[in-house]
């Protein structure tokens, strides 16, 4: 069994089925990219990863165990999604950076936050606090931004904003990192220095989801593509394959010709 | 009288004005956030009762709630609580009016609770989706994402508003005047019917203005002190 299986996974909203059955395979340490075009349920599907939506069928397996079954999703309480949801990542399209705190402060509100739930936290306050603040500026510096720990988000560019947002993600230590569109909302320029951080998260073997428009990216970075469509996966293979000449569906080379164009 | 027998007979007025605005802040700021919480209910009859008790409040004239509010017990339950609380404080305490400035108070504090569920209903709803679901793919609880993530937001953006309805708040407290509650502008007017004086009206309202002068500069240092963040 691969590192994280989803399996037969459907999601409606008010009648319209979004999800038609959705199987996903990944390995730990790879990147896969999800593409397709608006409307075909990549962005739904990631939601469901991170729990943010509830999938009406199917299964979730994580390193070999199983994580989430939709059959019993009516017992799961607000704390066990929580758990659950703290193996997955999630940078958004538009950043949703705390704009209150600095962006040092939005590394380190959750992983304390999570802290004080530990039971030597009333002990060990200020080493546990200590390392979480380390970690951040270590983070910080990962994504090039060691220098604005403290400014707001306001201050900062929107290339900077998800940056940091990467860093708040990784701060919470997950197992996969999900992607929805992280470049959508930037000048072309900005993108590439967040594009830049997830090459580096991929050389760094970090597991990651990455729904994405970026074509010339995904062929690059991506060991694995899923093509949806329409609610059904299209295509679901090697990357090599996906936007090499003999790709198989005729639907994602004709997709991948359009948006290179 | 003296400029200054006059200037202690608006005082008496003004402490009045004073008292009714305080409290109005005191019980109308906590007791808007409960009310603004059932106008958001997702359990439909308490959403609906919410509506429409803040529909009433909010659609009727401040000095007939205080008018109802004052003669109810009276003229339909048969027993003058307001009245029977003024005599008898006054006979064993000598405070005025107590029972009648009781009645000013219960209807303000229903008033301006009413219009500040509003203000807070705005404030919450126009926080974005995301900032709730940054908050929970962090694996925050629905209480942290409440009060680290968007409290202080809400609280920023219903400055503005909350300032405007305060100011509001000090004139409208010459509304006790409607059942004789001894305010600073009753107290003005006596001296306009009684005296024949005019500039004692005009004094009263010096007195308003500085109060006002004094909440515009209080509440521009609030707003002063949340501008280090833009949402």
């Amino acid at each position: 069994m691969a590192f994280f299986e989803l399996h037969g996974v459907k999601k409606s909203f008010a009648h319209t089925e979004v999800l038609k059955g959705i199987d996903v395979t990944l390995d730990k340490g790879k990147t896969l990219a999800i593409i397709g075009s608006s409307g075909s349920g990549k962005t739904t599907l990631l939601r469901c990863v991170n729990f943010l939506e509830t999938p009406d069928e199917g299964r979730m397996y994580l390193d070999g165990r199983l994580l989430f079954d939709a059959a019993e999703k009516q017992s799961l309480s607000e704390k066990e999604i929580r758990e659950k949801r703290l193996h997955f990542g999630m940078v958004f399209q538009n950043f949703n950076l705390f704009p209150q705190y600095t962006a040092f402060e939005n590394l380190c509100l959750a992983p304390k936050l999570l802290a004080k739930e530990r039971s030597d936290f009333k002990q060990n306050k200020k080493a546990i606090f200590g390392e979480i603040e380390e970690k951040a500026r270590g983070l910080l510096g990962k994504v090039g931004l060691a220098e604005k720990g403290d400014s707001y988000p306001y201050q900062l560019s929107g290339g900077q904003q998800q940056r940091v947002a990467i860093a708040r993600a990784l701060a919470m230590s997950p197992d996969i990192l999900c992607f929805d569109e992280p470049t959508s909302a930037l000048d072309p320029e900005l993108t590439v220095e967040v594009l830049n951080v997830l090459r580096s998260l991929a050389r760094d073997n970090m597991t990651m989801i990455i729904v994405t428009h970026e074509m010339a990216f995904a062929s690059e970075v991506a060991d694995r593509v899923l093509f949806m469509d329409n609610g059904y996966v299209d295509f679901d293979g090697d990357s090599s394959v996906a936007f090499g000449p003999d790709c198989p569906s005729r639907r994602l080379r004709e997709f991948v010709g359009s948006i290179e164009k | 009288m003296s400029f200054w027998d006059i200037t202690l007979f608006l005082l008496k007025g003004f402490r009045i004005s004073c008292l009714i605005f305080i409290v109005t802040l005191v019980i109308g700021i906590p007791l808007g956030m409960p009310i603004a919480i059932c106008s958001m209910s997702r359990f439909k009859p308490l959403k609906a009762v919410s509506k429409v008790i803040v529909w009433i409040v909010r659609g009727v004239p401040l000095m007939l709630q205080i008018f109802i509010i004052f003669y109810v017990p009276g003229l339909v339950f048969n027993y003058q609580l307001f009245g029977s609380i003024d005599k008898y404080l006054l006979l064993n305490y000598g405070i005025e009016d107590s029972g009648r400035i009781l009645a000013v108070l219960i209807a303000f504090a229903l008033n301006y609770a009413c219009y500040f569920s509003e203000i807070y209903r705005g404030g919450i709803e126009s926080i974005s989706k995301g900032q709730y679901e940054a908050g929970q793919v962090l694996g925050m609880t629905k209480g942290q994402i409440f009060f680290r993530v968007v409290l202080l937001q809400v609280v920023k953006r219903i400055v503005p508003p909350m300032s405007n309805e305060i100011i509001t708040l000090i004139k409208d407290t010459a509304l006790a005047n409607c059942i004789m509650v001894a305010e600073i502008i009753k107290q003005a007017n006596t001296l306009a019917a009684t005296k024949a004086l005019i500039w004692p009206l005009f004094y009263a309202g010096a007195f308003y203005l500085i109060f006002v002068g004094l909440l515009t500069v209080l509440l521009g240092m609030a707003e002063k002190k949340l501008s280090y963040f833009e949402n």
